[in-house]
């Protein structure tokens, strides 16, 4: 279980309890989050599901794949710390992670 | 706010995310969903995927837990079917004599699968492919060795064909068709799939088609083609497209030609009636025509416009339509729609399963088919987005990056 905190692009934060084995996208969707789309329901299919991961997290949440990477590429207001969140995966070291969601997800 | 607020028919991808936008967008009202099948709204393409390979649970495949409709307010009513629509009471029937008042009303009745129209269609081992209980169904039968006959090479067919085979099935796909894939893709990408799945193992019959099913005891033992040819089998799997669910709508008296008519809010005729998802032919402006989208993309585009248009809440950014389909280690991304196209530009080389073929109109990308080939699908929906001609040559060239062609 992590305690993750997703901050909407106008400030307003959602601070909640997602177990292990979900992905940092599935516990927005489950939670009612608005600002992740998800449309392909975490398949990597679409990068609607764009966080930016917090810098202090940027190591334990690890490296996009070659797949996510293409993909973000792509994604509008990409930064270093962009990921997609379906393929970030919970467990107890992310207890804490705080991600920051962008304007759109177009 | 009190009063009977929105009333959403059909709780599937689309019904069930316009209720969760609504939210987000900022109704207060009710909101009652209405879902004839006995489960919360659930994901669909998981069944023909990693849900029926026992990758992914239930719970993966809920749209939202179960807690969360209580959370949010929404009443939920399952295994209810709505019977007829009193526009000017504004008030839906159900089966069982329920009258549910609406303010706005949704309708998201999605399709139902098409059946074979063949004598043995009915047999018992018979399966079409759209809810949970047809994928439990069919999951049942796959086990090594089980001879499963699936008509219909589309992408259902040849989901279930990859994901059948990783179980250990013994499978063949009977297509009407010269090729797979004929309505939907470029011969190029049609190619690719039957050279990939047969060197997995699928048997293919392209060209055939079914005049009959042959049962023992009721169930089904073999598939006739009309050439005379027997192919035995334990089960069948019928996946030849979708019918959309508009008697609903026909009843009430909203147009509908091969779907409800919406226009780019998802408004029918009727200002306080929406249609989204599979059920709606909508306008494709990118196109200049209009089309009944089957894909969870569109649902939920069409999803937030209602939710939006009935809330105020600011329109969602007009889409490229898109999906994607996953076939063993495969993943598919296609983007826009062929259209009006006068060639084929193919960038990379199909026998490394990494490659795309790009749809042209003159200059312009129309559609794109990208195999394990993401820059290609990003790159590629944006310039169609956009209407930016590119040239050919550039577009051909893998030495050239698809963030520069795309730049």
């Amino acid at each position: 279980m992590a305690k993750i905190t997703y901050i909407e692009f106008g400030g307003t934060e959602h601070a909640v309890d997602v177990r292990n084995g979900l992905s940092v996208m599935e516990g927005a969707i489950k939670n009612n989050v608005p600002g992740i789309d998800a449309d392909c329901g975490g398949a990597c299919a679409c990068a609607t599901c764009h966080v930016y991961v917090d810098e202090a997290w940027r190591e334990k949440t690890g490296t996009a794949s070659a797949m996510e990477e293409s993909m973000l590429d792509f994604a509008q207001n990409v930064e270093p710390n962009s990921r997609l969140s379906c393929q970030i995966r919970v467990t107890d070291a992310l207890d804490g992670l705080i991600v920051r969601l962008p304007e759109d997800q177009h | 706010m009190d009063g009977p607020g929105v009333v959403i028919v059909g709780a599937g991808h689309a019904g069930g995310s316009a209720a969760a936008y609504l939210r987000q967008y900022g109704h207060h009202g009710p909101i009652t969903l209405i879902g004839d099948e006995p489960c919360l709204p659930y994901q669909r393409p998981p069944l023909s995927k990693a849900w029926l390979k026992g990758e992914v649970g239930e719970e993966e495949l809920q749209l939202r837990p179960p807690g969360f409709y209580e959370d949010q307010a929404i009443a939920v009513r399952l295994g209810a079917t709505a019977s007829r629509i009193d526009r000017a009471a504004k008030t839906v029937w159900l089966t069982d004599g329920a009258a549910i008042p609406y303010d706005k009303l949704i309708l998201a009745t999605g399709a139902r699968a098409r059946r074979l129209p063949a004598p043995g269609a009915d047999l018992q081992g018979v399966f079409t492919l759209r809810t949970t209980a047809d994928a439990e169904a069919i999951k049942a039968e796959l086990a090594p060795g089980r001879r499963v006959m699936i008509v219909g090479g589309g992408y259902v067919g040849l989901e279930v064909a990859a994901s059948a085979r990783t179980l250990g099935a013994e499978v063949t796909v009977i297509e009407r068709e010269p090729r797979l894939l004929a309505r939907v893709a470029g011969e190029a990408l049609s190619g690719f799939f039957h050279s990939y799945h047969g060197a997995r193992g699928v048997r293919f019959v392209l060209g055939g088609a079914v005049s009959a099913i042959e049962g023992r005891a009721g169930r089904a033992c073999a598939v006739v083609l009309d050439h005379g040819e027997r192919l035995p089998c334990d089960v069948v799997l019928v996946g030849v497209g979708a019918v959309p669910n508009e008697a609903l709508a026909q009843q009430a008296g909203l147009p509908c030609e091969d779907g409800v008519v919406v226009d780019l809010q998802s408004r029918t005729e009727d200002a306080d009636i929406y249609a989204i998802g599979d059920l709606t032919r909508r306008p494709l402006p990118l196109y200049g025509r209009s089309f009944r989208l089957e894909s969870v993309p569109a649902a939920l585009e069409q999803a937030k416009q209602a939710a939006a248009d009935i809330t105020g809440h600011k329109p969602p950014a007009p889409e490229v339509p898109w999906f994607w389909s996953d076939q063993y280690d495969l993943k598919l991304q296609l983007a826009g729609l062929p259209f009006d196209v006068d060639r084929l530009v193919v960038r990379g080389e199909p026998s490394t399963a990494r490659f795309a073929v790009f749809h042209m109109s003159g200059d312009l990308i129309q559609a794109v088919e990208a195999v394990n080939a993401p820059a290609e699908f990003m790159g590629g929906r944006q310039l169609i987005g956009a209407r930016r001609p590119v040239a050919r040559e550039r577009l051909a060239d893998p030495a050239i990056s698809m963030k520069e062609v795309a730049a």
